[in-house]
């Protein structure tokens, strides 16, 4: 979590240094983007069309961005494992055959839209809209950030060139991982409310812990 | 109360210990390997010294990607740099005749070398991909002498570890370690796409090491220095980089 804001905050703050897009290997102030954010950036070679050029802020930046990446990737690594091992990944998020049926799947959703209260036993397990989310999440979308990630790297780009090339090239990479962190974004964004919703000190202590407070008071 | 029980706060308590001296034996593995860069202290040492360790180990074989004319980058982007001065134009009206490169320091025979006799090596061209920090990039062919042929020449000790190398311009200095500095692909260019090297783009020399960000790759070179120790450079952090907020290693 911790890990997920610093790459977040400094990962904005390295798109300031150059708030253009582009598809393909190459692209730079020169070329056309293929979408541009509508800032100032803090290079004033970059033409935002902006008279104000932002301080610069990519050295530390970047330092702290891979070091959380660092951190994001092994505490993923070690909970994927720890979920394998002790069955977590099958037993808890590998959805039920019956649960992926279309009336299944809409009465959860038709129960989340009414604001309707899980029952005690439900409130015990993920429904299976969460469960496929969180599969999303942990085998899509952060396994995708972290290519994209590697690939923008000329080392890692020098090791394995057809990880780079499956992506279409080095600026599509940052533009996929760019489009990768406004998923991950939403997903924290709307857990973090569903929390707040849910009851935030019983499902904090329960998420930091993993025990559901019900009987404790 | 909680239920969380002792068994739990045993294995958690063991876990972080093997964890914490997991991290202390990997420290000091790393340290005899030359695996810590010299910006490798303070609080975003951890994560440089995994970077840089993880890519020597990855990268100890491996080359830059190359890339065919046809994707030649039609418009590359110079970049900025501050205003070169009077002393650089009149070199450059001069067509940087009087223009050397100084190799010294851990090397049996210090010399000093024009362009001319830099072109008298034999050359070698790449067609690889430049991308700056920033995040923008380009294709270009550089063309020039490889690094190592040069090394040859003064003949390096072998206790050498780095190759300092520094810029016309004043503060501008970068090292690389002899990893990179002998890799096949690192260049003292003087030519690109098929012509002279352009000022904008470091002309009349400029060191090209393409397995990292367009930074380590300082333009208007002027001279090298190989070293076994980085301490006595600056403020011992390696480069110019570390001392502006910015990685001395660059291949991410």
């Amino acid at each position: 979590m911790l890990a997920f804001l610093a790459l977040l905050v400094t990962g904005i703050e390295i798109i300031i240094s150059h708030p253009r897009f582009y598809w393909g290997e190459t692209g730079n102030a020169l070329t056309e983007p293929l979408f541009k954010i509508p800032i100032p950036a803090s290079r004033a070679t970059v033409p935002t069309g902006y008279g104000y050029v932002m301080p610069d802020q990519n050295g530390w930046s970047r330092y702290l961005h891979f070091q959380a990446a660092w951190a994001a990737v092994l505490t993923g690594l070690l909970y994927v494992i720890y979920g394998l091992v002790t069955g977590h990944l099958r037993k808890n998020l590998l959805p039920r055959g019956a649960d992926l049926s279309w009336r299944a799947l809409t009465k959860v959703i038709a129960g989340h839209l009414r604001f309707k209260r899980p029952s005690a036993s439900e409130a015990r397990s993920y429904n299976v809209v969460q469960r496929l989310t969180y599969l999303l999440v942990i085998f899509v979308l952060f396994p995708l950030i972290v290519w994209t990630g590697l690939a923008m790297s000329p080392g890692f780009a020098s090791a394995f060139p057809g990880a780079v090339s499956a992506l279409g090239g080095q600026q599509s990479a940052r533009t996929i991982h760019f489009l990768d962190t406004i998923l991950l974004t939403l997903f924290l964004v709307v857990h973090v409310g569903v929390i707040f919703l849910a009851g935030f000190t019983t499902r904090m202590r329960a998420m930091i812990t993993g025990r559901l407070g019900t009987e404790m008071e | 109360m909680s239920k969380i029980s002792r068994r739990t706060l045993i294995t958690t308590g063991l876990g972080i210990t093997a964890g914490a001296s997991g991290l202390a034996a990997a420290a000091s593995l790393a340290q005899r390997y030359g695996l810590i860069p010299p910006d490798g202290s303070g609080i975003y040492g951890p994560g440089e010294t995994l970077t840089y360790a993880a890519q020597r180990i990855l990268t100890s074989h491996s080359m830059a990607r190359e890339f065919p004319r046809s994707q030649l980058s039609e418009k590359p982007f110079a970049n900025e740099v501050a205003p070169l001065g009077d002393e650089f134009k009149r070199r450059q009206e001069d067509g940087f005749s009087d223009w050397r490169l100084a190799v010294d320091g851990m090397v049996a025979k210090p010399a000093l070398f024009s362009i001319e006799e830099i072109k008298n090596f034999p050359s070698s061209s790449q067609i690889t991909h430049l991308a700056c920090e920033e995040g923008w990039s380009y294709i270009a062919e550089w063309i020039g002498a490889p690094l190592s042929h040069l090394l040859d020449a003064v003949g390096t000790l072998p206790r050498a570890r780095y190759v300092v190398y520094r810029s016309f311009q004043r503060g501008w200095w970068e090292s690389i370690d002899m990893a990179d500095a002998l890799h096949p692909q690192t260049l003292v260019t003087y030519g690109m796409n098929g012509g002279e090297l352009p000022v904008g783009f470091g002309g009349p020399l400029r060191l090209r090491v393409p397995r990292q960000l367009g930074y380590k790759s300082v333009k208007y070179i002027v001279r090298l220095t190989v070293t076994d120790n980085l301490k006595g450079f600056g403020k011992g952090l390696g480069s110019s980089s570390p001392e502006a907020g910015y990685a001395w290693y660059a291949g991410i």
